[in-house]
């Protein structure tokens, strides 16, 4: 799905072969990257991935060390960053604190050359203010205004331009969390009304999966998976994907006939499909807790695909709709299974201490090779 | 919760005052002995006036009679202006003092905000270099570095510079060079960089980067970004540094003195030669008083503007 959209025409913008180096320190390591009109992408990794130096090379305000940056036809790398159609909304906002709110917003438009009559100026500063509902404080300076508000403004700012491309380097970093889970859906709402292009940084893995459309997981400078939220979590490449995104079991082993056999597991693990990974290689088995499950009796007699293991509940995490139960195995390894809270209807659920049975049909194991 | 101290053995009380008193005994206690000065009768005698409070003549006790003649006939050189023959000793100085201080304001802005912003700019790890070398100058003798100049500057054959610009070929005769208000303002000039290169840095080195690539970001080319972010965001910077100039400058008297020669009447040498040869200490302190309050003016004014930006920068 993700080859189709890239090779249709809709590649607006093309990043291909970009990496930049600080001295001897590669920062970015040759990304390639299609981008489709009005797509939201999320780069995301944890903080020194590079992920925020690539948004800088958008916007121009690093030069690739190699590689060429494309948008809507136009090769950006000769572009001055005050020419480029980018705009970026930046990390904790960078407003202009000796300026208002409507001036941080006509900022960018003042710089228009041929230049904008005024009060176009002012019609397009009142427009963008309404779409972020900030026209009450258009006279506010930016320390008179919380962080939900300031966000808001810099927002404005970063569209009142029209940007080809809008460049989100943390958006939502500088909330309180409560607010951050408000603002996400409210951000994608307003950028998909206004149809812009829109590329985002994150280290926040709930942050990209809740608004991107498409997430670009980044380690190392490297890029290392690209795919729909649904996709990098079901169905990861990689053991730092993995890992990065959500909580996941992984166990390490050689592949055999039967399975991966593992130090810390009764028996071979068994997996499936069994596809292009060579026997007798070294693997990883990554099992996400939720597709774990957890009972008092042995599961059903061991059909074909059913990996089980004995276990002691350790730890017990109560969240309300589901539980995450920590089980040491015998051989000393924890596993851990989320469970819902229905699972066990009116019976009392585990607790510290009982003995219990973890299992997961193989198709549950996602097989990595690196 | 313990119970509070009696404020008298409470730390923060004591550091409180050590300002208060500071400010109380070596700036109000001698600003009041000059105003009681300067309200005083000139007399042949030790100290050489009267003051304002004393023993009668007929001995009927103490009697308080401030004497106005000092302000009097500064009233009456205002009042003079525009008259024929008029000779306006103390309103020229006064007006001297406040013009040289002004350009030397202006100018060690102009010279020091570049100065200033390269230092803020420059790697962390050379910006203390930098800065050393702007209070390099303080290492040696103000006055030392005073007569340096006088050497620089002098206007026979012997000034160096005038020495390079004929052995260069470039003039015959010796240009004028000191005593006269060029030779001042070059002087002051110099001596009062550093006060504004300094707390101009101070300024500038917190300016967010991030702030000029958002502008730069936004359109603007990197002149516009600097005028409308950048110069802006510097104000508290550049009122400190003018008033850390302007007002020394305005009660300068070394630098007139040595490299004015008797061409440049300034406020500072008047009230030495009242003090001093003219034996007039109620004129010289009322010049002094009113200097004062000549400039409590600009430092409100600076004040205000520089509050009104209060809690702007993050």
């Amino acid at each position: 799905m993700v080859a189709q959209q890239q090779d249709s025409g809709a590649a607006y913008l093309r990043i291909e072969g970009v990496s930049k180096r600080f001295g001897d320190n590669r920062v970015v390591r040759d990304v390639s990257l299609t981008i489709a009109r009005k797509e939201i992408f999320a780069l995301l990794g944890s903080s020194g991935c590079g992920k925020s130096t690539l948004l800088r090379m958008l916007a121009g305000l690093e030069t690739p060390s190699a590689g060429r940056i494309v948008l809507d036809g136009e090769d950006l790398a000769t572009v001055q960053p005050h020419h480029r159609p980018t705009n970026m909304m930046f990390q904790s906002y960078a407003l202009f604190p000796h300026l208002t709110v409507e001036d941080n917003v006509a900022f960018g438009l003042r710089q228009e050359r041929p230049k904008l009559a005024r009060d176009a100026i002012a019609a397009r500063v009142g427009k963008m203010l309404d779409l972020v509902q900030m026209q009450r404080y258009a006279r506010r300076k930016p320390h008179e205004l919380s962080g939900g508000q300031q966000q808001r403004v810099a927002l404005a700012r970063s569209l009142a331009k029209e940007p080809k491309l809008l460049l989100l380097d943390e958006p939502l970093a500088a909330l309180d969390k409560k607010i951050r889970q408000e603002t996400q859906l409210e951000l994608v709402h307003l950028i998909e009304r206004v149809g812009v292009t829109c590329i985002m940084v994150t280290h926040d893995q709930e942050e990209a999966m809740t608004m991107a459309d498409r997430i670009g997981v980044m380690s190392d400078g490297v890029l290392l998976q690209v795919g729909t939220p649904g996709e990098i979590y079901e169905h990861p490449n990689c053991r730092f994907t993995a890992e990065f995104i959500g909580e996941t079991n992984m166990f390490h082993g050689r592949l055999g006939p039967q399975g991966v056999a593992c130090a810390d597991f009764p028996a071979p693990i068994a997996v499936s499909p069994l596809a292009d990974h060579a026997d007798g290689s070294e693997v990883s088995v990554s099992v996400r807790p939720e597709r774990v499950l957890l009972s008092r009796e042995a599961p059903g007699a061991l059909e074909g695909g059913l990996n089980s293991a004995a276990g002691e509940v350790v730890d017990i995490a109560y969240l309300g709709s589901y539980s995450v139960y920590h089980v040491r195995l015998s051989g000393g390894r924890t596993v851990t299974a989320s469970v819902p809270s229905a699972r066990w209807g009116d019976a009392a659920p585990p607790t510290w201490g009982d003995a219990v049975w973890v299992s997961w049909k193989a198709p549950a194991g996602v097989v990595l090779s690196r | 919760m313990s119970r509070r101290r009696p404020f008298l053995l409470r730390g923060r009380f004591w550091v409180g005052m050590l300002p208060w008193t500071w400010l109380l005994l070596f700036f109000l206690l001698p600003f009041v002995l000059i105003v009681n000065v300067s309200l005083s009768t000139p007399d042949l005698a030790i100290p050489p006036y009267i003051a304002p409070l004393h023993q009668a003549e007929d001995g009927s006790g103490v009697e308080l009679v401030p004497d106005l003649s000092s302000f009097q006939r500064l009233g009456d050189e205002i009042a003079a202006l525009g008259e024929d023959g008029a000779e306006p000793l103390y309103l020229r100085a006064y007006g001297n003092s406040l013009l040289l201080a002004t350009l030397t304001t202006v100018c060690c802005l102009l010279i020091g905000y570049p100065f200033a912003y390269h230092i803020a700019r420059a790697r962390e790890s050379i910006r203390n270099v930098l800065l050393m070398m702007v209070m390099l100058p303080f290492w040696t003798s103000f006055l030392l570095r005073v007569y340096a100049w006088m050497g620089l500057l002098d206007s026979s054959e012997v000034g160096l510079i005038n020495q390079l610009l004929i052995g260069l070929g470039i003039i015959d005769t010796p240009l004028p060079l000191l005593y006269n208000t060029g030779a001042v303002l070059t002087g002051m000039i110099y001596s009062y960089l550093p006060f504004m290169v300094l707390p101009l840095y101070a300024n500038l080195v917190k300016l967010d980067q991030r702030l000029l690539e958002a502008a730069s970001d936004l359109g603007a080319r990197p002149l516009t970004t600097f005028l409308s972010v950048t110069l802006p965001l510097s104000r508290n910077g550049i009122i400190a540094g003018a008033m850390m100039v302007f007002i020394p400058a305005v009660g300068e008297f070394v630098i007139p003195d040595l490299l004015g020669g008797g061409d440049v009447q300034m406020i500072g040498r008047n009230i030495w030669d009242d003090f001093g040869p003219n034996q007039d200490w109620p004129m010289a302190a009322t010049v002094a008083v009113v200097m004062v309050l000549l400039l409590i003016a600009p430092i409100i004014v600076f004040n205000r503007s520089s509050r009104s930006e209060a809690g702007e920068q993050p």
